[in-house]
Formats: structure tokens, C-alpha cells, sequence
């Protein structure tokens, strides 16, 4: 008797490593067609601006380019990106056209496609192209938007889009009767995903079966086709999108971006293939930047320290363009500032301020990270205010399990009501400061060691995930007994053949040795979703339980056939059918493949949940902070693969490091991007950061999914501002120094210090 | 112009253009597409190769300047089976996009089997030339440590 698999839990090598450490991986970059021409794009160097005129000829001069393509080569009307979430009608003025075409609106944004023999001639091109732009007044902060020497959408007439509501109870009255209010200003910074490996596309367009493939899809290629196929005239069916391996992802990549319009276009425009591959300051002045917000909030709290309401207005600096998520971040941030807490009065409002800046996006945590920031850092100034120890405030707020379901604030003008599934968050706080040692660490806080002083930061976090509608997965039993698996989930390096692989082979019993995972490519389920909102494992893995279901039926069904008995009396093992003393291997039990699709249908988010605590060492007279010691403990409902959801934990971790301390793109107040490489824009690396710990729980199942797992791909950076503030604020409390806005660089640091002390002079 | 180096054993020769770079030249001209581009300005690391056993950029390298000498890329540190260093990277999950991967690989390996003692802060110190952006790192250094006793009985079998 064959003993059940049990994959799911277990810490599995990657099957991806076998190709990926090898260099066998296939990425974009890695794709070649014959007779293939290079593209490489204009991009305004002027932040805002009119454009007066575009001379091609001595670039079409130069031996090997074959095209200098601009906005009316394309279409007599220029496409524009539609949203693909949030799509309000009175954010429409705000689409991105896939090319300029009489204004530019920032630095980076494209005008036209040189196409060429090589990439090398293509870039020559280039600089042959004369182009004239009438510059108009930069908008390049808050204050400008606000002050308005310049609009960018003249029709609008303003540079605020839209404002979002998030509303629960009565702030107003609650505020009116508090004990206590205090009011405070943060900011978090403008920083992106910065994923590895540069965008790409290579695109073939068919013409004699007229079809157009694409490689170089991520994230949502299902949804991008259809964008692709409004935009060309053409069926669905008639495009072809191909995910090859993805090198990074955190919510950036894979959105459908101009280039995602341009290449493809391109190719079925001159007949040719054509390949583009960004380079790393293109990628930075042109893919989806994140974060960049500012706030001003108020919190009401009783005497005894319970929190009352929230209350104010936040301001989103969204950029030249709403992109096609642009929108949740700014939402993410008024809806979710109460975070695992009980808050029962809110009103805050997120305003979407345009700028010419490069359009922004989501990346990995967008809004948590930058709300998380926020309210951590409240929370510990209304600590010392009301002199209640900041571990016991947050204690006593927490939701309890006895709440659950929680609803979250609502949020208008799009609802996306929510509520917080399970959880029992007292338990996750308690052992994350056990863990830490909290309290005989704590002896050490506000004291000098060789010039550092010592200080430490906790704060709770919620991390939303598996978002719907849904997503399909269709199982082939192959004739040779092996099971191929097809998803609409898609790959950015999570480790999704291996999770799946891990899912498939519990739920249908096959070895795993013999599963094949094929996921991200529009021809193997006929509407998938795609991998964002930490969704992948959840909504993929549950559509594989589902859908594994269906086919051990139909494998019921052959054998029932062959056996000439009731399909209800076949035994079924992963190797072999049997019925009474007759067995059969699955391998040669049909003579065509056997195969099956399901989808698994969610209106639900999973939440998962946890805390964080961290001990740094702050130099005051030069700002430098040492992080001595960082712990996150989060509780997933369900872990598929310990090792791979140990990496995610970590890997995401360091990137809110990187947020907290490094990461910061700078425009000039002519718009003009400071920090297009990577010496000018730090992230973090080996010896930056050594000591990060994370421990995974499976304390409360999701009751909303099979699996019972949450996604848990965002968490670990989400709280990771507000807990270094937190830290270093406690290690500089005889100073009264208190960070209010990130990055917490040497310089920002050592200023406070500096501030602080002139003040307290 | 045209070039003659020894690839991972191997004796080829192309033909480049003065100003292509060594890491175009092995993706473009000879197929090794393990070798990634991640800036093109030197600093994330993830093209990697050896140039006679040193780790070196070949984004900032030109072809021409291979002529005659032995580069290795990282399809060159392996055969059908993982190498240790490679095995410990997977045991460690010590990646998970993989784009990166094949510049760490073949930057610590240049560590390694020049250095293979050395300790946590100089493993931490040379691979802070190289960027990840999936895995913090912690999980990186630990393959690399776990991975020196290989290359010590190496060094002793010598």
C-alpha cells in the first residue's frame, strides 16, 4: 500500500534552482528571434513640456536602422493605459498615453521607437533624433501641486485626481470627548521594486495565421492580453502572451506598461520580431515607482490608553500618470492605517496629487508600509505621552480572536469592504518579545556602548492577500502516468513550480517526481490571474485542490471502464487504479490524456499577521545606526514550504530595511532624476544588514480558502519604517529625538540630534 | 575584430566590434546566457565570469580585452549535476528569482577556491559587491560558509 504524500509543510529544495544555478534559466533577455530587429526607446529628458517638433531623418540615415517610429505611426488616435484596478471614470483623464504625442510629463516618458539591427545602432540612432521641447513649469512636490505655477492636465484644471474616504463610526465625536488627541506629521519617501533583472519584451507577429506571441509576460498576462488586444484591433485568441522565467516581481513588474503597447505593435507594424530590453537607468526613470506619501493625522486616545479614532488627511504623490494600480497604495494607506488594531472611529482621506515624476505603482506592502510607518510611530509618541509603556499600548489595542471577523474601515469612492479573517494576535505580540528577549534587552536601552546608544522598536502589523475573483487550474493525467499542471498563477521567483508541484502531489496523490508545473503563459488555462496581492499560493494552490478533485473522478471514470465496474468501486492510490484483486498503473490507462480544469472563485482577502521587534545601536555624532538584532514573528495560517516562505519572510524584510535607511529616489526642481544608478540609489547588500531572524506560525487557519493558508509574500517589510524609527527614537529618548519622515539616513539622523540638542539648549 | 579566448575549456573565436562589451560578446556571440545584466554600470555583479580565476565584471569589460586569456562564465562551474557550491545555494534556498544567482555563484567560487577559510565577515564583505534583491543575503552567506569545507579538501587533495 502506498503510503499518502505529505509535501505540503515540507522544507522542498526548489525544483527551479536546477536550471537557475546553473545558468540555464530562460529569462527575456535570453530570448532570440530570427531576422529579429532591436528596439530602444526616446524618452523625454524634460520633465514638462510641449512638444514642438521631432526630426527623424539623420537617424534614419545611419546604416542599420530600419524605423523611427512616433505616435501617428501607430494609431490615428495614441492608446492609453486603462487601470486594471480601481478604474473610476474621473480617473480617465489621468491615463498614460503609450507615446507622447504633444506634451511630456516626465523625464523618461517615451516618445518614439528606433528600431535597428543591434541594440548598439539603435542607441546611435538615437542620438540623431532632434527633437524640440518648450519646457513648462516643473511639478516636483506637494506644495507646487497645491500651489499650481503649472498643471499637468490642463482639461482637469488641477493636480489633485481624486481623494479617497476611508470612514468607520463617528471620528468626529469621538475626537470631540477624548481624553487626549494628538495630531503629527510623516513622510515616507519615494522609493520602487527594483527587481534584478531589467524589463523586456520580444514580440513575432504572424501574418499568414495572423497571430502575435509575446515573451517577456508577468504578473497579470491574462488581463494584459486583453488590454493588448483592445488596443491592436484584435481577438484574444489572436495574441499569444509567454512567461519565460522572471527575474523579480514585487508588484512592478508586469503591469502593462507603454512598452508593453510599443513592442508588440512594433512587430506586427514592420512584420519583423522585435526585442527590447530596458537598461537599469531606464528601468528606474520609467518603471512603476511606489511609496511617496505624506500625512497628517490625528489620534484619539482615553486616559487608560485605549485608542479612539483616527483622524486626517494623507497626500499621495502619485506622479506624472495614474497607472494601472495606482490607486491602491493611496488607498491602502487610509484604509488600513488602524492595522491590527481596534479602532472603531475613522476618517481619513488620501489625496492623489499628480507631479512630473515618473508614475508610481505598487510595490510589495503598497500603502501598508507606508501607514505601518505612521501609526508605529504614533503609537509610541502617545506611549510617552500618556507615560503607559508602548509594549502594553499595543497590547491592549490589539484585535481580539474573540472579534474576528474584524471588519476594516470602509473606503470610498471604490468600495473594497474588508474584514480581518482569524488570528490571535495577543499570542503572535507575546512570543515575538519572549523570542526577543524584550524585557532583559531592555536594560540595555537609552545606554552608550563605545559611542552607540542603544534602543529597541516593536510594532504589529496585518498583511492583506488572495485576492479574487479567481483562478483556474487545469490538470492533464499524460499516457505515461505523469501529471502536467497548467495555472493562472504566474512566477516572479516566489518558488511557485516547487509550492504548486508540493500542492498537486498531496492532492492527487501522484509522485511528485513525475509533476510539471506550466504557469504564466496565456495559452495554458483559458482565463488566469496572475501573481500580485501575495496571491499566488492561495488562490492557485486552492484551484489545483479543486481541480485534482475533478480528476480522480475522471480517472475513476477510465477505470471504471476498463475494469467494467461502477467508478465508485475504484480504488485510487497515485500509482495504480485497482478493483477487487485487479490493479492497473496509471500509466497506460487511457490512451489519450485525461484532463480536467477548475477554478477556484474568492471574494475574500486572506490576512495574516504579526509583529516585529528590532535592537539597534545609534551613533549620535555621525547618525550611523547598527542593527544589532531584528525578529519577526507572523502566523500564515498554513505554510506549503517552510524554506521557501523562510525566504519571502527574509528577502522582504530587508527590502523595508532598505526603505528605512537607503532607498530614495530624487528628483531636482526641474524634475529631473538625481538617482539613475545604482551608485546613486542604494540598496541594501551583504554586509548591510546581518542580522535579520523570522519565525513562521500556523496558530489560526484561513477559514476562507481549503488550504487554509494566508498570502505571506508583502509582511515582512510592511512594519519595518516604523519599527527602526521606533528603535532609534528609544536608543535617542534624552535626546527627545523623533523621526517623522524616512529615509533614516546618517544625515537625517545626526541632523535630529542636532535639532534636538539646539533645542534643548 | 576578431578574438580567440579560451570558455570554460574551450578554445573559441568571434568576431566583435571594438566597443562590444565581454559580457554581449559571450551572451550574443557565443550563447552563454548564464552570465545576466542587471545595470551594465558594475555594480550589481550579476555578470560575473572569471577572467584567469578572478571574479571580474564583464559589463565594464570590453571582448577585446579577453583576447587570449580564460574566462570562465558559470555555465563553466558545473556539469549535469549541481557543483557543492551550487548544492548548498539550493539547500540553503539561498535564491529565489535566479537572475542574480549566477554572479554570486561565480563570485564566491573565486572566493573560495583562492580563500577557503575565509570567515562570515569577509564572505559578507566580498559578496557585498554583488546585489539581490530577493533574499537579504542572510541565506546566501550561509551557502557560502556551508559551502568552504568543499573547497578546503579540494585545496588539501592538491
Amino acid at each position: 500500500m502506498k503510503v499518502a504524500n505529505s509535501y505540503i509543510g515540507r522544507p522542498m529544495e526548489r525544483i527551479e534552482d536546477l536550471r537557475l544555478l546553473r545558468g540555464r534559466g530562460t529569462f527575456v533577455s535570453d530570448v532570440n528571434k530570427p531576422n529579429q530587429l532591436h528596439a530602444v526607446i526616446l524618452r523625454s529628458s524634460v520633465a514638462h513640456g510641449v512638444i514642438c517638433s521631432i526630426d527623424r531623418s539623420r537617424a534614419l540615415a545611419l546604416p542599420g536602422v530600419s524605423h523611427v517610429l512616433v505616435a501617428a505611426d501607430f494609431a490615428n488616435v495614441v492608446p492609453k493605459i486603462p487601470l486594471r484596478l480601481q478604474p473610476l471614470p474621473q480617473l480617465e483623464p489621468f491615463h498614460q498615453p503609450v507615446l507622447a504625442q504633444d506634451k511630456v510629463r516626465y523625464v523618461g516618458e517615451p516618445i518614439a521607437v528606433v528600431l535597428a539591427d543591434t541594440a548598439a545602432i539603435a542607441e546611435d540612432a538615437l542620438e540623431n533624433i532632434d527633437l524640440e521641447i518648450e519646457p513648462l513649469a516643473a511639478i516636483t512636490s506637494r506644495e507646487q501641486a497645491e500651489a499650481m505655477p503649472s498643471v499637468l492636465f490642463e482639461d482637469h484644471g488641477s493636480n489633485a485626481a481624486i481623494t479617497w474616504k476611508a470612514f468607520r463610526g463617528d471620528a468626529d465625536a469621538a475626537f470631540k470627548t477624548a481624553d487626549y488627541v494628538r495630531r503629527d506629521r510623516f513622510k515616507v519617501q519615494r522609493h520602487a521594486a527594483m527587481f534584478m533583472e531589467p524589463r523586456g519584451f520580444v514580440a513575432a507577429w504572424d501574418g499568414a495565421v495572423q497571430k502575435l506571441t509575446v515573451w517577456g509576460a508577468a504578473k497579470t498576462a491574462w488581463y494584459n492580453r486583453r488590454v493588448l488586444a483592445d488596443a491592436l484591433g484584435l481577438e484574444v485568441d489572436a495574441i499569444e502572451l509567454v512567461e519565460v522565467d522572471v527575474g523579480g516581481g514585487f508588484g512592478s513588474r508586469g503591469e502593462f506598461y507603454p512598452e508593453d503597447y510599443l513592442i508588440p505593435a512594433a512587430a506586427k507594424l514592420v512584420g519583423r520580431p522585435v526585442k527590447w530590453i530596458e537598461d537599469r537607468r531606464e528601468h528606474m526613470m520609467t518603471a512603476n515607482h511606489a511609496r511617496d506619501i505624506e500625512c497628517d493625522v490625528e489620534i484619539a486616545v482615553s486616559r487608560d490608553g485605549k485608542f479612539l479614532a483616527l483622524r486626517g488627511q494623507v497626500w499621495a504623490d502619485i506622479g506624472a500618470y495614474i497607472r494601472t494600480n495606482g490607486s491602491v497604495g493611496p488607498r491602502n494607506v487610509a484604509q488600513y492605517m488602524s492595522g491590527p488594531y481596534c479602532i472603531e472611529n475613522i476618517d481619513l482621506k488620501s489625496t492623489m496629487l499628480t507631479t512630473n515624476k515618473t508614475p508610481s505603482g505598487t510595490y510589495r506592502g503598497p500603502g501598508r508600509y507606508e501607514t505601518d510607518f505612521a501609526r508605529e510611530r504614533m503609537i509610541d509618541l502617545v506611549a510617552r505621552d500618556l507615560k503607559i509603556d508602548r509594549v502594553e499600548l499595543r497590547r491592549q489595542n490589539l484585535v481580539a480572536d474573540a472579534q474576528m471577523p474584524y471588519p476594516l474601515a470602509s473606503i470610498t469612492p471604490y468600495d473594497s469592504s474588508t474584514e480581518l479573517d482569524s488570528g490571535d494576535y495577543h499570542a503572535v505580540f507575546d512570543l515575538c518579545l519572549k523570542e526577543f528577549d524584550w524585557w532583559e534587552r531592555s536594560k540595555l536601552r537609552g545606554k552608550p556602548i563605545d559611542g552607540y546608544y542603544h534602543g529597541l522598536g516593536v510594532g504589529s502589523f496585518i498583511e492583506g492577500g488572495a485576492a479574487g475573483p479567481k483562478e483556474e487550474a487545469r490538470l492533464v493525467l499524460e499516457t505515461d502516468g505523469s501529471l502536467s499542471v497548467y495555472i493562472g498563477s504566474s512566477s516572479v521567483g516566489q518558488g511557485l513550480e516547487t509550492i504548486m508541484a508540493q500542492i498537486a502531489a498531496d492532492a492527487t496523490e501522484l509522485p511528485y517526481e513525475r509533476i510539471t508545473i506550466h504557469h504564466g503563459s496565456t495559452s495554458h488555462v483559458k482565463d488566469g490571474y496572475g501573481a500580485y496581492h501575495s496571491r499566488s499560493t492561495v488562490m492557485g494552490g486552492s484551484a489545483i485542490l479543486l481541480a485534482a478533485e475533478k480528476l480522480k473522478d475522471a480517472i475513476r471514470n477510465a477505470a471504471a471502464v476498463r475494469f467494467g465496474c461502477v467508478p465508485s468501486e475504484i480504488a485510487l492510490d497515485g500509482e495504480q487504479v485497482s478493483h477487487g484483486g485487479k490493479a492497473m498503473a496509471l500509466a497506460g490507462l487511457a490512451d489519450v490524456p485525461i484532463e480536467v480544469e477548475a477554478s477556484f472563485f474568492n471574494k475574500k482577502y486572506t490576512w495574516a499577521y504579526g509583529t516585529q521587534a528590532a535592537h539597534v545601536a545609534v551613533d549620535p555624532g555621525t547618525g550611523h545606526v547598527k542593527v544589532i538584532d531584528y525578529l519577526s514573528v507572523e502566523d500564515v495560517g498554513r505554510m506549503i514550504n517552510p524554506l521557501t516562505l523562510h525566504g519571502q519572510a527574509i528577502g522582504s524584510i530587508v527590502q523595508g530595511l532598505g526603505g528605512a535607511f537607503l532607498e530614495n529616489l530624487v528628483y531636482d526642481e526641474n524634475g529631473q532624476l538625481l538617482t539613475g544608478s545604482f551608485a546613486d540609489y542604494l540598496l541594501p547588500t551583504a554586509s548591510d544588514f546581518p542580522n535579520i531572524r523570522s519565525i513562521t506560525l500556523e496558530l489560526k487557519p484561513c477559514p476562507n480558502n481549503p488550504l487554509g493558508a494566508k498570502g505571506a509574500g508583502e509582511g515582512g517589510l510592511i512594519p519595518v519604517g516604523g519599527v527602526m524609527a521606533n528603535a532609534i527614537a528609544d536608543a535617542l529618548s534624552h535626546l527627545n529625538v523623533q523621526p517623522m519622515e524616512l529615509p533614516l539616513t546618517p544625515a537625517r539622523i545626526w541632523q535630529l540630534v542636532e535639532d534636538a540638542q539646539a533645542a534643548a539648549s | 575584430m576578431k578574438i580567440k579566448f579560451q570558455l570554460n575549456g574551450d578554445t573559441v573565436s568571434t568576431e566583435v566590434e571594438a566597443r562590444t562589451s565581454l559580457a554581449d560578446c559571450l551572451r550574443d556571440n557565443l550563447g552563454k546566457n548564464g552570465t545576466h545584466l542587471g545595470c551594465e554600470h558594475g555594480v550589481c555583479g550579476a555578470c560575473t565570469v572569471l577572467l584567469n580565476g578572478e571574479a571580474v565584471r564583464s559589463c565594464l569589460m570590453l571582448a577585446v580585452q579577453a583576447d587570449g586569456e580564460k574566462v570562465i562564465t558559470v555555465e563553466g562551474l558545473s556539469g549535469d549535476e549541481l557543483s557543492p557550491l551550487q548544492a548548498s545555494f539550493r539547500k540553503h534556498h539561498a535564491l529565489q528569482c535566479g537572475f542574480c544567482t549566477p554572479g554570486f555563484i561565480t563570485t564566491a567560487h573565486a572566493l573560495l577556491s583562492n580563500e577557503p577559510d575565509a570567515d562570515e565577515n569577509r564572505i559578507r564583505d566580498v559578496l557585498s559587491g554583488n546585489l539581490c534583491r530577493c533574499t537579504g543575503y542572510i541565506s546566501i552567506v550561509e551557502a557560502v560558509m556551508d559551502a568552504r569545507k568543499f573547497y578546503a579538501v579540494h585545496e588539501e587533495q592538491q
